[in-house]
């Protein structure tokens, strides 16, 4: 019972990593495959050029800056949007909770191509938006909405909204109404209630949905590749045209290990609050 | 309780904010027009072009049998792991376990796609005589990332189970084995359907894992729909994605009912 998942998790989750690791440490070739075996006639032929390339050319360094930033960006908004809406069905009749409940999440298992296609089609010029704009008489000509930062980071608020609301409701469920009214008893205004009881208490689901939202979003490809313009420059993205375009192994296998490490912390971080919360 | 109108307005405000881009796609996939957003008047032409799409039907061919085939792997294995999660303590190596369980669901698709792109290149090299990339590697790409799901279901669904039924089994001799298969499975049947759902919509949407995995001749619907829409938006892709989501509706309806079919069950 435990073998089958065990042998599983280690040749299709840990041993890729060990071979990325490698990888990166080799040189590119010609060939197949296109980069240098690590051992050649006993000696070990390992480089650290792509590493150094990865730290030092401010492109790549950049990109890692943006990324985190971006990403940090569409976490705060999404919980800022996130929370009152967990708060609000936390709330709802308990009858009414699980529909809300599958409302938010529904848009989540629909694909996230899709959802970003939708986006598109609202922002581009000449989309909804602008059509709906212009046609009141508000702006003169199109706005530029698609194709920048901006929509990358509404494009993640969007796609990770449920992962936001899911631990939060979670939290802010199983919380006790008495310690409210007791402060509310007090004399505690509902502002000072929220902000001395109920925030205070939920802080394991924020901390978790903010997790749940930065990680992925951090190396995301779909969003910035289809809202982003040719400034929003992120990791996902990089290592997409390192791979594909650029066909640089050894390079994104360098990136891929500087993004694990990166993301490192937050997921063990992760994995402690989830563990935690299960218990 | 008191009411907090303005909650409400947020709750409703969040709602539609998810929803009105999706209700847009699916309006304008009637459009007769082939302006995607000047409103000419009902058709259903660019469902019927879309039919006629043989690279897409085939496309959506090669993503169904990669969904059902990795779902039922998923199944298979996030099943064991989700039982030896809750039912097997504090074993040794129960805490890399369970992060190597989890971490394919939150880790970023680029870097999964990569690190499985480069063992099936090492693994080829190795052992030539494995056939080439396809819809094998895809497969176990994709079961690879939705196992995790499975997994988090089965053990919440067996950390939400009395194990009197199994205890009774096994002190009236049942070995362990018949209990699983006689006690245990049949119980969780409802949470591995929904698992088995969740696990081939996840497949089904799937872009990034599968653009490194796949060989030169299977190509999914979501590659086939991303080579089209970084051209733009078009009617026709309007329609796929009206229809998309209208699948992803229904298979959700199926994993709810499952669920609540098994919550009722354990009362």
């Amino acid at each position: 019972m435990l073998g089958a998942p065990w042998a599983w998790s280690a040749v299709l989750f840990l041993l890729p990593l060990a071979i990325v690791l490698k990888i990166s440490f080799a040189r590119t070739q010609i060939g197949v495959p296109p980069y240098t075996p690590l051992f050649e006639g006993g000696a070990l032929r390992a480089t650290l050029d792509n590493y150094r390339d990865v730290l030092t050319d401010s492109f790549y360094f950049g990109a890692y800056l943006s990324s985190l930033k971006i990403a940090a960006v569409a976490t705060v908004v999404a919980l800022l949007v996130g929370y009152p809406m967990a708060y609000a069905i936390a709330r709802a009749p308990e009858y009414r909770r699980g529909l809300l409940l599958l409302l938010v999440v529904l848009p989540f298992w629909t694909s996230l191509l899709i959802r970003i296609y939708a986006w598109m089609g609202l922002l581009r010029p000449g989309g909804v938006i602008n059509s709906l704009l212009e046609s009141l008489g508000l702006i003169d000509e199109p706005l530029r909405l698609i194709n920048t930062t901006g929509a990358v980071c509404l494009g993640m608020v969007y796609a990770y909204l449920p992962f936001m609301v899911l631990p939060l409701y979670a939290r802010l469920e199983r919380m006790d109404p008495s310690l409210r009214e007791a402060a509310g008893d007090l004399g505690a205004r509902p502002w000072r209630v929220f902000l001395s009881v109920t925030l205070p208490l939920s802080m394991p689901g924020v901390v978790a949905g903010a997790l749940l939202v930065f990680i992925p979003c951090v190396g995301e490809f779909v969003i910035p590749d289809l809202l982003g313009g040719p400034d929003t420059v992120m990791i996902g993205k990089v290592l997409w045209s390192e791979f594909f375009s650029s066909r640089d192994w050894p390079l994104s296998a360098a990136l891929t290990v500087t993004m694990v490490a990166v993301l490192v912390i937050p997921i063990l971080l992760l994995q402690r609050v989830l563990h935690r919360e299960a218990s | 309780m008191k009411r907090i109108p303005w909650l409400t307005v947020a709750l409703g405000a969040g709602i539609a904010f998810l929803y009105l881009p999706l209700a847009a796609v699916i309006v304008y996939s009637f459009n007769a027009s082939r302006l995607v957003t000047v409103w000419t008047g009902f058709s259903t032409v660019w469902y019927s072009e879309l039919m006629g799409d043989r690279q897409i039907m085939a496309a959506a061919a090669t993503s169904l049998t990669v969904g059902v085939l990795s779902a039922t792997l998923a199944v298979i294995v996030g099943t064991a792991a989700g039982y030896a999660l809750s039912r097997f303590g504090a074993f040794r190596g129960r805490w890399l376990f369970s992060t190597a369980v989890v971490a394919p669901m939150v880790v970023p698709e680029v870097i999964t796609g990569l690190s499985l792109l480069l063992l099936f290149v090492a693994a080829q090299e190795m052992l030539p005589f494995l056939p080439g990339r396809g819809i094998a590697t895809i497969v176990l790409a994709h079961a690879s990332f939705t196992m995790a799901t499975v997994a988090l279901i089965i053990q919440a669904r067996l950390a939400g189970m009395e194990r009197d039924v199994e205890e009774a089994a096994s002190d009236l001799g049942a070995r362990p084995f018949t209990v699983f298969t006689r006690i245990t499975l049949p119980m969780i049947a409802p949470a591995l359907g929904a698992g088995w759902l969740l696990a081939f919509v996840l497949s089904l949407d799937d872009l990034v894992i599968a653009s490194f995995v796949a060989g030169p001749q299977s190509t999914t619907l979501p590659m086939v729909v991303y080579s089209s829409i970084r051209l733009g938006v078009s009617p026709k892709i309007n329609a796929l994605a009206a229809l998309l989501v209208a699948a992803t509706a229904v298979l959700l309806g199926l994993a709810a009912l499952a669920a609540r079919r098994g919550a009722s069950l354990q009362r």
